[in-house]
């Protein structure tokens, strides 16, 4: 039975595969094109949210034709299916590059499935421009991370709660799911907190599965601990499906926003989607981009994803916004570059500045990481957050936490002469704890 | 002559009673329309505060909008207005008298923001203004919101309020409140004594953090006092903890026992090892889902009785695509439990990516109807009621299959061809459907659950991964083709893992079961109820 099963997973796997093969070969090659990347999961786990951003790829591409293409050529989407295989990202990402040989890839949604195609495009000297939050800690010469790091992401938003208007949080949960970007971040948040004087049986740490869907026994300790008599907030880096099922506990067992406010990383207007929000009103999230921000450029992107999916239900997200500026960086870095190919791209994406949808502008920095605002935003009962915090100016992501002991020395710069992801500034020699 | 004016002076007094006097009003007004300047939350605090002070009942409408989030500044004249939604556009109400004023576009409002600080402060400024409120349940959450913020100044309403309450039980809860204020105030010893024994009487979380605080600012006998009282709370909180394992663990049970029944008829009494189960669950929630979305467009006024219309349809979405599954593909696999297996799994892959290309990948909304929301408390325990349905539901479900299989003769034919399907055929049973029925029986009982697990989980395509490995481990360690194993082995598992998961974390807990169940599967490979007799070696 043992080596029967080891066949089947076998089987299943070829076939999984096979499937890929056959959906990749129609995508016809002309020669006349530029061939671009999008590497998200179609089925699986991860479909839920990455299905998404393969579309607002398309759109972006389409409307870049019809601005006429780059550099005189139309662009050609490739779309594989990894199917939230960590493995098989590694095996599409070298199809795309070796095969379909194009000029940059859009994908990747965990850190795991980033860590998995991270050699093949060293190897191959491609570009990954990488869309999501994630927990820092990397820096490489051929990824481009336009999510938000810790220091874009988790750290105001803690600055935040520990202020008059977030409610001078004394006592802190960090709820998450077990894997590493959940893991690092509280592992940040906590050298952070304890930084600023918060003693450590005021920190609760508690992980749960993925997919995890019985919250019962973790909202009420989460209830108990808040029952000190200090102000108590919650941390969530709790992970995709398990939210639904977390939220609608917190909010059968009345915990309030007013009382034990929720601040999420993971939460956006897709999980809210599927969710009566009415008791969820005021819990918040931190991002760098809301579907509610009232500006011009955001205004229009919505009208042109609502026509492009053809359904003005469908809502827009924080890594959307991070393709979207990703795509127009690159689209700027190759009409600078002359030229698509990934070297000489590559030295010209730093320094790009195009515009956010938030009404400034982003700039690639050296370190490879985007400058962004930091929003906070409440749950309102129609499903949308409203923004009631922003950073005053725009925010450098920080790829080397200073609040690691392992990472604090640690800068990285991939112009020349450093041209370094791990430059140690007290030993002054690239490298050390840097491959992760 | 005297008639009329004693008329008209009785309509004054009354309409004096009823409308705060002009003066006052214009006051009102002058502070509402301060909202229109007021920029940022803690200038918008301000004016919350300052209407507050007034203590006028008539400030609640304007209150209760803005932490609702309806309060709006029209952009042409600055006018504060509470807004309701009515199709594109929002009709305009006074903010004092409730009136309809006008109507506008949303582009030609703006709404007034809130935070949660902003909301607290208004919970809190609420409180204090509707203690003599009409509605009993008003005064009741106004009793709770004060003890949650005792102030030195709400001594003297909380006074007033309890000399002037009739109901008991809001009384009481007044006394609490009163005490919790007594307790931050600069009141003698004796007094703050007396406020902690009615404190510490109540003996819940809200107490405890309460006398927490106390203990941590005070000295002497009341310190003495909070410290006992702590410690009192403590012990009978630490007993009603063990009894909140027991339920949750319960109400885990409830739902794996309704997740893994269907399977425990397919795999258990059939032998079919049916790697798509999980996606039967998950029509059955996406069954839920379509009756809701036509509930909502065509007939509101149903919403409350959505899962109920949907259960029937669950059962037969799901028991037809069973029902087809087994025609199409299984009943030619019997007796090739790995060929079974992988079609199975194939097909599990099929509709899932069906379901997503029909529905789209994201989550779907499930409301949850009146009657499944929130929840009440049995002493310190707070108890869902979505989950006490289900927990219900759940027994209802078993108690149903069981008659079925042990009382009818569709049961009776069922039970033949598992155990013997050559003397079955010889007595003149058609065992192909008799096959393709249990099947789809299974299937449609997983359907039903789809509808309850809707109330719970996400309603996405992954929906039946989640569940398919805990309801195989239920089965299996409840004895294979056994009702009672089943029901045994879900609440047993249930409970466990409950009991479990506050020491240990839910990650290890998780392993710990494992663990469990792979050793105690060791030393009895069939089960807790192993079937005995010839039927087993078939």
């Amino acid at each position: 039975m043992r080596g029967n099963f080891a066949k089947i997973t076998k089987i299943l796997s070829a076939g999984v595969v096979a499937a890929g093969l056959l959906a990749s070969a129609s995508a016809k090659a002309a020669e006349d094109t530029i061939k671009v990347g999008i590497l998200h999961s179609l089925s699986g786990t991860m479909a839920i949210s990455e299905t998404t951003l393969k579309d607002v790829m398309l759109m972006l591409i389409d409307e870049q034709n019809a601005k006429g293409g780059l550099l005189g050529k139309k662009l050609e989407a490739v779309v594989v299916d990894p199917a939230s295989n960590w493995p098989l990202f590694a095996e599409k990402a070298r199809e795309l590059i070796s095969k379909d040989k194009v000029a940059a890839v859009f994908g990747c949604w965990t850190s795991v499935s980033r860590k998995s195609v991270l050699p093949v495009f060293s190897e191959l000297d491609n570009i990954l421009f990488y869309p999501v939050q994630y927990e820092g800690e990397e820096s490489e010469r051929n990824v481009f991370y336009t999510g938000a790091a810790p220091n874009q992401q988790a750290i105001p938003a803690v600055d935040y709660l520990m202020s008059a208007d977030g409610g001078s949080v004394k006592r802190w949960v960090l709820e998450g799911t077990d894997y590493v970007y959940p893991r690092t971040t509280n592992k940040i948040l906590e050298a952070y907190l304890k930084s600023k004087g918060v003693p450590a049986e005021d920190i609760m740490v508690n992980y749960t599965p993925f997919g995890f869907s019985d919250w019962q026994t973790e909202v009420s300790a989460i209830k108990k601990f808040g029952s000190a008599g200090k102000k108590t907030a919650v941390v969530s880096t709790v992970n995709g499906d398990a939210n639904v099922p977390f939220y609608k506990e917190l909010g059968n067992q009345g915990v309030k926003a007013e009382d034990i406010p929720v601040m999420a990383f993971s939460v956006g207007e897709e999980e809210l989607a599927g969710l009566d929000t009415g008791p969820l009103v005021g819990h918040l999230a931190a991002w760098n981009y809301f579907e509610s921000i009232d500006t011009p450029a955001n205004k229009k992107f919505i009208d042109d994803w609502h026509k492009f999916i053809k359904n003005d239900k469908r809502t827009t997200n924080d890594p959307m916004e991070a393709h979207y500026i990703g795509f127009n960086m690159w689209v700027k870095a190759v009409e600078k570059a002359g030229t698509t190919d990934p070297d000489k791209v590559i030295d010209a994406m730093v320094g790009v500045s195009v515009p956010n949808l938030t009404g400034g502008y982003s700039t690639m920095m050296p370190n490879h990481h985007i400058t962004k605002p930091v929003l906070i935003g409440e749950i309102q009962a129609d499903g949308q957050f409203e923004a009631v915090s922003q950073t005053p100016g725009l925010v450098m992501g920080d790829e080397w936490s200073d609040y690691l002991p392992d990472s604090k020395d640690l800068i990285s710069d991939w112009r020349a002469p450093l041209s370094c992801g791990n430059f140690n500034v007290a030993t002054g020699k690239c490298g050390g704890k840097g491959t992760n | 002559m005297l008639l009329l004016r004693a008329i008209g002076l009785m309509l004054l007094l009354t309409m004096a009673g009823l409308t705060p006097s002009k003066a006052a009003e214009a006051d009102l007004r002058a502070s509402i329309g301060k909202f229109a300047t007021a920029t940022g939350f803690s200038a918008t605090e301000a004016v919350v505060r300052e209407l507050a002070a007034s203590g006028d009942p008539a400030v609640e409408r304007p209150l209760s909008a803005l932490t609702d989030g309806n309060l709006y500044i029209r952009k042409a004249d600055s006018q504060v207005f509470v807004g309701k939604e009515s199709g594109n556009s929002i009709e305009l109400l006074d903010p004092l008298s409730g009136e309809n004023a006008a109507e506008a576009a949303k582009a030609d409002l703006t709404k007034i923001k809130v935070n949660n600080g902003l909301r607290r402060v208004i919970r809190d400024a609420l409180g204090t203004l509707t203690l003599r409120a009409r509605d009993a349940s008003v005064r009741l959450a106004a009793a709770m919101t004060m003890f949650k913020t005792p102030d030195a100044a709400n001594i003297e309403p909380l006074d007033a309020a309890i000399a002037a309450e009739i109901d008991p039980s809001v009384k009481a809860l007044f006394e609490q409140a009163r005490a919790a204020s007594v307790l931050v105030s600069d009141k003698p010893e004796a007094d703050k004594l007396a406020a902690i024994s009615v404190v510490a009487a109540r003996g819940d979380r809200d107490a405890l953090s309460l006398l927490t605080s106390v203990e941590a600012n005070a000295r002497g006998a009341v310190k003495e006092a909070a410290t006992a009282a702590i410690g009192k709370i403590n012990a009978t909180l630490a007993v009603w903890d063990a009894g909140q394992n027991i339920w949750y663990g319960i109400s885990l049970g409830s739902v794996l026992l309704l997740a893994a029944i269907g399977l425990a008829i397919t795999f258990g009494v059939m032998g079919v090892i049916n790697m798509a189960h999980g996606e039967m669950v998950m029509l059955g929630a996406y069954t839920t889902f379509v009756v809701q979305q036509v509930i909502r467009t065509s007939f509101p006024g149903l919403f409350d009785w959505s899962l109920v219309i949907a259960l029937p349809l669950a059962f037969l979405v799901a028991g037809l695509v069973g029902l087809a599954i087994e025609r199409g593909i299984i009943r030619f696999l019997y007796g090739r439990p790995l060929e079974t297996l992988l079609a199975t799994w194939g097909v599990s892959l099929v509709l899932q990516q069906a379901v997503r290309t029909i529905f789209g990948p994201t989550n779907q909304e499930v409301g949850n109807p009146s009657w499944m929301s929130g929840s009440f408390d049995v002493g310190q325990l707070a108890i869902t009621w979505n989950r006490l349905w289900i927990l219900v539901f759940a027994l209802a479900v078993f108690g149903v299959l069981l008659y079925v299989m042990k009382r009818t003769a569709w049961g009776l034919q069922m039970r033949a061809v598992t155990a013997n399907r050559r003397m079955a055929a010889s007595m003149g049973i058609r065992t192909p459907w008799v096959d393709a029925l249990t099947f789809a029986l299974g299937s449609g009982i997983a359907g039903i659950a789809g509808v309850a697990l809707s109330q719970i989980d996400n309603v996405s395509p992954n929906l039946g991964r989640g569940y398919i490995i805990d309801s195989f481990m239920v089965v299996v360690f409840g004895g294979v083709g056994n009702l009672w194993g089943t029901l045994v082995g879900a609440f047993s598992l249930g409970i466990v893992n409950k009991f479990l998961e506050p020491y240990a974390g839910a990650v290890l807990g998780k392993i710990v079961v494992l663990v469990l169940i792979i050793l105690f599967i060791q030393k009895r490979p069939r089960g807790l109820f192993a079937l005995k007799g010839r039927a087993v070696e078939a």
